[in-house]
């Protein structure tokens, strides 16, 4: 599933308007601890997060991941999302609760991390 | 012979730019042509020590040296130093304050992420003095 058609399906609001939509999504994973994640991440990852400062930016970049997801309508402040562009990283926003996000994704194929 | 010698200083504290000299090892090892493989542990590792640096040190500095026997990095700081390093070593155990356990930093997964995916690995440490860490990843 490409970014673009993971936005629809989990009803969000992509916050990173000048970055490519044409990535591959490979995996989802979710989690709020940095160093979890750093051990975990992936290429292609769709990582949701309550976490949004500027360190989230940078483990995903540094993890090569497809997109940021926000869950239950958390916002990211605007130099963040400033430098998700910059690295032509997708942060999205959504209502649904990190749980619902995951079990839509896992519904409609998106593998788990080292399938 | 040395093929890239850089120096990043890192200050104690500073959330916005943490992360930074990371992303700018990665991006010159990218140039360099490293394979996406070794690329990935060297990012997870300076990643893990450079926060170190922020969250738990006095400040300190990266430095990242590339020859034919692979990736350096070394991370050297000021204080405050480490009493056990067995106990750091331990997954789980951290000494992270509440405003870095708040924004998601504090699992104790750093140092084992870095000797997990480096080659060598090898901790020194002083209390007062500060703390040596020295990492190699083989360019294979
Ligand atoms: N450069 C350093 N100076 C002083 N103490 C350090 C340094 N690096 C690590 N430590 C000590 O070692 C502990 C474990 O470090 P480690 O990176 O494994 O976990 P953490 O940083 O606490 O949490 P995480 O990395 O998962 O966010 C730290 O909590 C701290 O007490
Ligand atoms: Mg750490």
């Amino acid at each position: 599933m490409k970014v673009n058609a993971l936005l629809p399906l989990i009803e969000a609001e992509n916050l990173t308007p000048g970055v490519d939509l044409d990535k591959e999504v490979l995996c989802g994973y979710s989690c709020d601890l940095l160093s979890w994640v750093m051990k975990n991440g992936q290429e292609g990852m769709a990582w949701v997060t309550v976490q949004t400062h500027m360190n989230v930016i940078a483990v995903a970049v540094l993890a090569e991941m497809a997109c940021v997801i926000l869950p239950e309508g958390i916002d990211m402040e605007p130099d963040v999302l400033k430098k998700a562009e910059e690295e032509g990283l997708c942060v999205m926003k959504t209502k649904l609760s990190s749980y619902e996000i995951c079990g839509r994704m896992h519904k409609a194929g998106v593998a788990d991390k080292d399938a | 012979m040395s093929m890239v010698h850089q120096v990043y200083p890192v200050a104690a504290d500073d959330f916005t730019r943490a992360g930074e000299a990371s992303a700018d090892i990665k991006r010159r090892l990218k140039q360099l042509g490293v394979s996406s493989a070794v690329l990935r542990r060297v990012a997870v590792a300076s990643y893990e020590v450079e926060l170190n640096l922020v969250i738990h040190s006095d400040g300190g500095e990266l430095t990242l040296n590339v020859d034919q026997d692979g990736v350096h990095l070394i991370s050297k700081d000021v204080g405050p130093g480490i009493p056990d390093i067995d106990q750091a070593m331990r997954e789980g155990y951290s000494t992270a304050n509440e405003e870095a356990r708040s924004m998601g930093f504090g699992a104790g997964m750093g140092l084992p992420n870095m000797k997990r995916n480096a080659d060598q690995f090898a901790i020194e440490s002083q209390v007062g003095k500060g703390t040596t860490i020295e990492m190699t990843f083989k360019l294979a």
